[in-house]
């Protein structure tokens, strides 16, 4: 029970860093590495705002904002300084490590018995009693439910049809008078947004911040965004935004249950990077889609 | 008014190969002006509207619209009032999105892609109508993807989305290269009666000589970055296709293709 708890509550924080990743992967067709550092600069925002005594609410906010620049960097380094996509991620992700350790000051902040979002007054009203095991699971479900409802809205506008428009026919964009750059810039801003956001939450739910949190970040969010669009394809009736918060639960599951059977298999906890590293190769290998004709027939 | 003043283009400038296509070339287009320009491959057609519509840099001269000059202005800003055709009917619509969101994409176009609501149900009905007058059967298709339809639909669509908002020139690159005879015929119909009913100067490059005979009021012939025939009004009216064709022939023969 407490195990799938815990997958549930992971799996839905890192479906909203899934959300970002899913808008430059999927749709901007970017393959960002921003992440790894955006993801805990969220959650450096969230220990140095919980620890000086901050409002819980407006962490959420501050990380937003501060992973929203973060993606407009790199899209200012790619779009103005033309350099590689791949590459402009790199510079900003290795940025971004001084950044966070200049923002806590030291490499791992603790966050216990401190006011968090899950731990203050309000969330002990509303989820009191019975509730009481399931508050932090129904706070993260309602956060990254509000953040998919959002992004569903925004992709609805015309700002988002021009946001997907640019990553499926750049120059179609240009036509329209568009500056692609321009939405290129803005798509980046909001991705990393959600990846501060989804960092700012994990920092809070696991009460810590660690300057290498982040590290493999990018490819948490992109198994999860193709576990989302590959296997639950068949799922039409989902959004493909409740889609990827969905893979990143079946990927959180995935990585728990591999890490209950490591020990069987004498592996230790050293070796879970190489265990992400293997299953994630596995999901994409099941994710390919089956070649009808075999290329040398 | 569009106006191309003295415009040099130079490729691979520095080196042995370098080609100069432009020497000093001019051309006017007054308002409301349809012209057909044909030409051999590497006469400098296309090369010629991605000048004017900024895809690449001149390397001398200028270009003007309306007295004003654009020659500094970049690619997305001169397409406010640019709708262009390419040749590949995947240039001119989004595979991943339905006929109606890429619709009201060209619908919008030169205002300001704000916050609100894309899709504008109100708007279904009268992009219904365009979509019947293609008598392509689109009509009852907003909700599929534009990656799904053939190339004669999609580009059918792209010449629509393109002269959907208010424009002052309609570019056309060899728009109907790609298609079927049957299909490339009913595209340029319909680009003759877009152009008639909205009265929108029009530079077409085609490779069909009896396209550039029968459409437009003027016939541009390049080769080697100049105009060697341009004939409009009375005179382009007269014209036959063994006219253009002969005078093509010669060109070429003239220099050993």
């Amino acid at each position: 029970m407490a195990l799938i708890l815990s997958v549930l509550e992971q799996g839905l924080i890192y479906g909203v860093m899934a959300l970002g990743v899913y808008i430059t992967y999927k749709i901007l067709d970017f393959p960002d590495l921003t992440v790894d550092g955006s993801f805990p600069m969220g959650a450096a925002i969230a220990a140095v705002m919980i620890s000086s005594g901050a409002h819980p609410l407006l962490t959420l906010f501050a990380s937003f904002g501060a992973g929203a620049l973060a993606g407009t960097a790199t899209g200012l380094i790619h779009v103005k300084c033309r350099v590689r996509d791949l590459l402009s991620g790199i510079i900003m992700m290795t940025a971004l490590y001084t950044v966070n350790l200049r923002i806590t000051g030291k490499a791992n902040v603790p966050l216990y018995h401190k006011v968090t979002i899950f731990e203050n007054q309000m969330a002990g009203r509303l989820f009191g009693g019975a509730l009481a095991p399931y508050g932090t699971l129904l706070l993260i479900a309602t956060i990254a439910f509000g953040v998919k409802y959002l992004l569903d809205w925004y992709l609805g506008t015309h700002s988002g049809y021009l946001l997907r428009a640019v990553g499926d026919n750049n120059v179609f964009v240009t036509s329209m008078g568009v500056d692609k750059g321009m939405v290129k810039i803005v798509g980046l801003a909001i991705s990393n947004g959600l990846v501060s956001l989804g960092g700012c939450l994990f920092a809070q739910q696991q009460r810590f911040f660690d300057s290498s949190m982040g590290t493999g970040t990018v490819v948490i969010g992109l198994a999860s965004v193709i576990i989302g669009t590959s296997l639950l394809k068949k799922a039409t009736l989902l959004r493909v935004t409740t889609s990827v918060m969905a893979g990143s639960v079946l990927y959180k599951a995935c990585v728990a249950l591999a890490l209950r059977y490591m020990k069987v298999v004498n592996l230790q906890s050293k070796d879970l990077k190489l265990v992400t590293s293997v299953l994630f190769l596995f999901i994409l290998l099941a994710a390919q889609e089956r070649k009808k004709v075999k290329a040398n027939a | 008014m569009l106006e191309l003043r003295n415009i040099k283009k130079y490729y691979n400038q520095g080196t042995v190969n370098e080609l100069c296509l432009f020497d000093n070339f001019n051309l006017s287009i007054p308002d409301h002006q349809f012209v057909s320009v044909v030409g051999s491959n590497g006469s400098g057609k296309t090369s010629m509207l991605n000048l004017v519509c900024g895809s690449i840099a001149a390397d001398g001269g200028q270009i003007l619209v309306n007295g004003k000059d654009i020659t500094g202005k970049k690619e997305f800003e001169r397409h406010q009032s640019i709708g262009r055709v390419f040749q590949d009917p995947a240039k001119g619509t989004c595979p991943s999105m339905t006929i109606l969101e890429n619709m009201s994409i060209a619908d919008h176009k030169g205002n300001c892609y704000g916050l609100r609501r894309g899709k504008n149900k109100g708007k279904a009905g009268q992009y219904q109508e365009l979509l019947r007058s293609l008598n392509l059967g689109l009509e009852d298709k907003l909700e599929v993807k534009a990656g799904s339809l053939s190339g004669g639909q999609r580009q059918a669509l792209a010449l629509l989305m393109a002269t959907m908002s208010p424009i002052e020139f309609l570019i056309l690159d060899e728009h109907t290269a790609a298609l079927d005879p049957k299909t490339a015929e009913l595209v340029m119909e319909l680009t003759g009666r877009i152009v008639k009913e909205k009265q929108v100067t029009t530079i077409m490059v085609t490779h069909n000589l009896r396209y550039a005979v029968e459409y437009g009021n003027r016939l541009l012939m390049m080769h080697q970055g100049a105009a060697v025939m341009d004939c409009a009004g009375e005179e382009k009216a007269r014209l036959q296709a063994e006219d253009i064709f002969q005078a093509f022939h010669e060109i070429s023969m003239g220099y050993g293709n």
